[in-house]
């Protein structure tokens, strides 16, 4: 079956049911192994001494900050294309998630920017746009709530959604597009010279598959959710005309 | 435990501030999910009862 397929939102429901128990579970345990791994089990770095455990909250959700508005992006653009319901629900269903981590990275960002530059918050390129990526957030959320007809939200949150894509791949480019400010360049890389030291590295990729999976999870359940609530109205509409 | 010096305060912050973050989005949607799963039943279970 092709991916087409689970435009099918009775597909999709009974699919999202068989996997989301496997998913919520993989994602406890990666989520509990990488950050008991990540704060008991690996040493002080030379500079952070022990901030660097914040890298096991920070960097993951400042990831799925931006790969949750990216998922939006191919979403909306499938509504916007093929008009097919369920990807313009997943798009609704992720904007809550991707809010919850962005303003997680904003807060450890700032918990461990104190001690290690000396101030909570700069205007720099990529705190800036990260904080622009917020606040784009709160806007799709508040404007999915202020249209009451469906399909119009969901064209207009598209629109606003391909606009707010320049701040995602701002927030994630800002260093190299300026090579300025306080945010030092990616923690990850295939480069091992600017790649983290080995010994945080493993428990990070734990806790960065931990994220992934959490997004995942609560993406299908919210879309579930979604589907549920727009198959409500129509049987109370439906109610309502009998 | 470790020992996390004079950084005790950012570090526990940060993880404090992130387990009641993720509990608060899994919650909410455990129960909005829960919510408009009884109330569908229910339409469903009047829209039975409805003439066609």
């Amino acid at each position: 079956m092709s991916i087409w397929g689970y435009a099918n939102p009775k597909r999709f429901m009974d699919t999202s049911a068989r996997v989301l128990p496997w998913l919520a579970a993989a994602a406890a345990v990666c989520l509990t192994l990488g950050v008991i791994w990540g704060f008991f089990l690996t040493p002080d770095d030379y500079k952070q001494g022990s901030t660097v455990r914040i890298i096991y909250l920070h960097v993951p959700a400042a990831m799925m900050a931006i790969n949750a508005w990216v998922m939006m992006l191919v979403a909306s653009l499938i509504w916007l294309i093929r008009r097919h319901h369920v990807s313009a629900l997943a798009a609704r269903a992720a904007a809550p998630v991707g809010l919850t981590f962005t303003l997680i990275a904003l807060i450890t960002g700032a918990l461990w920017g104190q001690p290690m530059w000396g101030t909570w918050w700069a205007w720099d390129p990529r705190l800036t746009s990260f904080l622009i990526l917020f606040l784009f957030y709160l806007g799709y959320i508040a404007l999915w709530s202020a249209v009451e007809d469906a399909d119009a939200a969901a064209d207009l949150t598209a629109v606003l959604c391909l606009v707010g894509s320049v701040f995602a791949v701002l927030s994630r480019y800002a260093v190299n597009f300026w090579n300025q400010g306080l945010h030092q360049g990616a923690s990850l890389s295939l480069d091992a010279e600017e790649n983290v030291a080995d010994v945080f590295w493993m428990p990070l990729l734990v806790c960065i598959a931990g994220f992934v999976l959490l997004f995942v999870v609560l993406v299908l359940l919210r879309t579930r959710t979604e589907i549920r609530a727009r198959r409500l109205q129509a049987l109370l509409l439906r109610e309502r005309m009998a | 435990m470790p020992d996390l010096g004079k950084y005790a305060v950012p570090v526990l912050g940060s993880y404090a501030a992130t387990i009641m973050l993720v509990a608060a989005v899994i919650l909410l949607s455990v129960w909005r999910s829960n919510r408009v799963r009884r109330a569908l039943a229910e339409a469903e279970a009047r829209a039975g009862k409805l003439p066609e």
